[in-house]
């Protein structure tokens, strides 16, 4: 019997049959049935596997780096499958295509999965339901379903999941699922607990740095302290006599735009590993011709001569030059942002194990499996079936771990030693090597006419990432990512003439995405500009803004809810002073109001007050702990040193010297979440961008001085 | 090569390593308890924190061979009582962690601390928390968590 059905299945799932279950984007292969020696498994799409003996286990497939997909995922499945979480298995997808894309990244795996998953919940719920109409012999529509079971209404009548699975099974997968009125949600946008947190607390969680595999050896990767140079000579005799140190060999740093070379230092432990490289004397030949602007002060002047120059235009609406030059009324400024590294605790670091038979297989903590899964395949010359990604969870990343060429450096070094390598970068290679978030300049235009604001122009000034990193930036074009976010369309100020432009000013520091990307870089000269053309209008911040905003009704009801819970409109004592700012990033809205005083020792951040209006979201506790992140690293980003490159390599090495916020420097927060049901938006990062700005308005507020340079002395 | 009988949660471990290895790593690749994180190597971030002989310190700066004999080595898997201690149950409660990579040295930094003074004011938080770096930022929670956990005890 059970044969039978299983080839029954096994012609089902060949013949196509689960092509639209709802899950929109994702591969056809739905309702496959495996037999394992415990159970009988029934993957009824790739996301829902429910066994017969009652197991059910949902996938979560973005990777989770402290944002909190390991329940925001899973959360969007099983509301319309009716299970609680607490009754399921959650376990990481492994990067192949039929969970379609599943990167964590630019905020959005609720916004991304919202409607796909929710459909594949509600698809296989249906299934279920009719299954168990089925074998009653009663109506579907006398059949609902609630904790992962499927009731008979009026009758004490039940069975699980896991009883009717393997007939659910059979049938084809509904194309339209009935979805939920939001209404009648019993997860989303509820307070649940996080169910991985006991892990977290109790040292059992995994992350990258604690994979072990038999038979493993650690490598320490001694890196060119100016990124692009190549290796004259190794002095490793020294090294080679730490014990426990076993190879010492040449190796490649493959970032997704260039290659250069490295020393790997192999041992039978991490310390030994660390030590010999520490013993180990690399000769580096200067590769000067590789350098661009690589020290920050060439940058820097490079980019101020651009801000006196037009950029390529980006979006135009009116004559912007045009009115400049005639207005009477009219202000320039131009901002500036620094590099900064991620900085994540866990630093970059992957365990790979290319095997004799040719596949290989790879335990790392990364953004984005599918990704890691096409990289390692190409890198390696393999074929993607022959690659198997673990993904471990991330103690941190905000964009850095996208970046692999640390999982290429594990590669490289597995294939050469023929042996499974556990690799750590050193917080060192971290500060120094990069990739950084990218510094950037604002040049802001504003024309004001009787008293309100008529032209506005930003001209954003600086590597592009798509440039540098993807090689995918015509010539005479503007980065889409940083015009999208600079755009009228975005901001939504209704300025009658609105211009935006970009100028590129390329280095040979490796740049990437860092939290909010180019938002944690716009968001400062947007908002702190918009407070100039304020006070020149002799309007307060928050009204002028308002005021500019009447077409944009979520914008408003943000900043009037910002407002009324910063009590905004009460003047505060001498000696103090707030500031407010919004920025819309991700397709969510988050505006920040920040309080500072005066204190003998320099100026004080005491408090932040953030409104986010992130459409429906999953956890309201997850949205707030996103957001008070968001606002500590915001104070990071706004007042400690950049990175900062001289003679062609990083000054900064580790946390003395690149500093990250401290529990002493935190300010009150308060989070305040817009309720509705408008489509979800971002969480990881939204609330970052406005913080910066906010600051710096209030400390403008406080002193009188305008700062146009990040970071703040404060 | 030196051996090294460590008490680590009232269990010996036999560690056959150089004398100058730092605890962290006799504890995370030798001992196999691998709670206890690598963050900086430079005693700036704390992800590293034990005890030894119930005082916090920096395992990453602490060679073997300072490590006498009688020494009581306490981590993350050791404080449970006898599944949660009182800080984990806090934590939990208030849900501190993001990616919750530092949280075991947060933890143990605290656990010191309510060990020493069972009610510590905001003052004394910080002076016992300010090593200890989070760069996810759940340090508000942290604080209250710490509070919430003084109460428990």
């Amino acid at each position: 019997m059970k044969n039978n059905r299983r080839e029954f299945i096994k012609n089902l799932s060949l013949t196509g049959i689960g092509l639209s279950i709802g899950v929109d984007g994702f591969s056809k292969n739905i309702a496959i049935k495996k037999l394992t020696p415990a159970s009988l498994i029934l993957e009824i799409n790739p996301f829902i596997i429910i066994e017969n003996t009652g197991k059910i286990t949902l996938v979560n497939s973005r990777p989770d780096m402290g944002q909190g997909s390991t329940q925001a995922v899973p959360s969007l499945l099983a509301e319309e499958l009716e299970v609680r979480l607490d009754q399921v298995s959650i376990i990481q997808s492994d990067g192949r295509s039929k969970y379609g894309s599943q990167q964590s990244g630019g905020s959005s795996s609720v916004r991304g999965l919202w409607m796909p998953l929710r459909k594949a919940g509600a698809a296989a719920k249906e299934m279920l339901i009719k299954a168990a109409a089925e074998k009653w012999g009663v109506n579907v529509a006398d059949c609902y379903a609630e904790a992962g079971k499927v009731l008979l209404r009026g009758s004490q009548k039940s069975v699980t999941y896991g009883e009717v699975a393997d007939l659910a099974s059979t049938y084809e997968v509904p194309k339209n699922p009935k979805l939920k009125d939001p209404k009648d949600f019993k997860i989303i946008g509820k307070y649940n607990k996080r169910l991985d947190v006991p892990d977290r607390v109790s040292g059992k969680a995994i992350y990258g740095i604690d994979a072990e595999i038999p038979g493993m050896v650690y490598a320490k990767v001694v890196h060119s302290p100016r990124i692009h140079d190549s290796i004259a000579s190794i002095e490793d005799a020294a090294a080679r006599k730490v014990a426990g140190v076993l190879d010492i060999i040449k190796i490649e740093r493959a970032m997704p735009h260039t290659k250069v070379d490295a020393v790997a230092v192999i041992a039978q432990n991490q310390w030994a590993a660390l030590k010999g490289a520490k013993a180990l004397t690399v000769n580096w030949k200067s590769e000067s011709g590789k350098y661009l602007n690589q020290n920050t002060s060439e940058y820097f002047e490079a980019a101020y001569v651009a801000a006196k120059k037009p950029g390529i235009r980006a979006e135009e609406k009116g004559d912007f030059d045009a009115h400049f030059e005639s207005a009477n009324t009219k202000l320039e400024a131009v901002y500036e942002t620094p590099f900064l590294a991620h900085a994540a605790i866990e630093s970059e670091n992957a365990t790979v194990h290319v095997k004799d038979d040719g596949s290989v297989e790879v335990w790392a903590p990364i953004q984005g499996p599918d990704g890691a899964l096409s990289q390692v395949a190409q890198y390696l010359g393999v074929a993607e079936e022959k690659v198997k990604i673990n993904v471990t969870l991330l103690g941190g990343s905000f964009g850095r771990k996208a970046y692999m060429d640390f999982l290429n450096e594990a590669c490289d070094i597995s294939r050469k030693i023929k042996k499974p390598v556990k690799l750590l970068w050193t917080k060192e290679d971290d500060i120094t090597q990069g990739p950084y978030r990218p510094a950037m300049l604002s040049r802001l235009q504003g024309v004001l006419e009787n008293g309100s604001a008529k032209a506005f122009h930003h001209q954003a000034i600086g590597e592009s990432i798509a440039g540098q990193v993807f090689n995918g930036l015509r010539p005479n074009t503007a980065d889409d990512w940083l015009s999208g976010e600079l755009s009228q369309e975005n901001h939504q100020y209704n300025f009658e003439v609105n211009k935006v432009s970009y100028s590129r000013v390329k280095t040979s520091i490796p740049i990437v995405w860092w939290r909010s990307v180019y938002a944690s870089n716009f968001g400062w000269g947007q908002e702190c500009f918009i407070d100039e053309m304020a006070h020149e209008a002799k309007k307060d911040p928050l009204e002028f803004r308002l005021g500019l905003l009447k077409n944009a009704p979520r914008f408003i009801n943000v900043l009037n809810l910002l407002a009324e819970k910063a009590d905004y409109k009460t003047p505060l004592p001498a000696g103090k002073a707030k500031g407010i700012a919004v920025f819309r990033s991700f397709d969510s809205i988050s505006a920040a109001c920040v309080f500072v005083s005066k204190t003998d020792s320099g100026i004080k951040i005491d408090k932040v007050v953030s409104v986010i209006d992130c459409g429906m979201f999953v956890n309201p506790d997850n949205v707030k702990a996103q957001t008070e992140g968001n606002i500590i690293m915001g104070i990071q980003a706004a007042t400690k040193g950049g990175i900062t490159f001289e003679n062609n390599q990083c000054v900064q090495s580790n946390y003395n010297d690149y500093q990250i916020s401290r529990n002493s420097e935190t300010p009150k927060m308060e989070i305040h979440i817009v309720e509705n049901y408008e489509r979800p938006g971002g969480v990881g990062e939204p609330g970052l961008p406005p913080i910066a700005p906010a600051l710096g308005n209030a400390i403008f507020n406080l002193t009188g001085k305008r700062e146009r340079t990040l970071p703040l002395v404060l | 090569m030196p051996v090294f009988n460590l008490n680590i949660n009232n269990k010996v471990f036999k560690i056959t390593a150089e004398a100058d290895m730092p605890l962290v790593w006799a504890i995370r690749d030798l001992a196999n308890l691998k709670g206890t994180k690598f963050g900086c190597g430079i005693a700036q971030c704390g992800v590293c924190t034990v005890h030894l002989d119930g005082q916090p310190i920096r395992s990453c700066q602490m060679p073997l061979s300072a490590i006498s004999k009688k020494a009581k080595i306490t981590t993350i898997e050791g404080i449970a009582e006898p599944t949660l201690h009182a800080v984990q149950k806090a934590w939990i409660e208030e849900q501190v962690p993001q990616c919750g990579y530092c949280q075991s040295g947060q933890i143990m930094s605290a656990v010191a601390l309510l060990n020493t003074n069972k009610n510590p004011n905001d003052e004394e938080i910080l002076a016992a928390m300010e090593g200890n770096l989070c760069r996810c930022g759940t340090y508000q929670r942290i604080n209250q968590a710490i509070k919430n956990a003084s109460k428990m005890l």
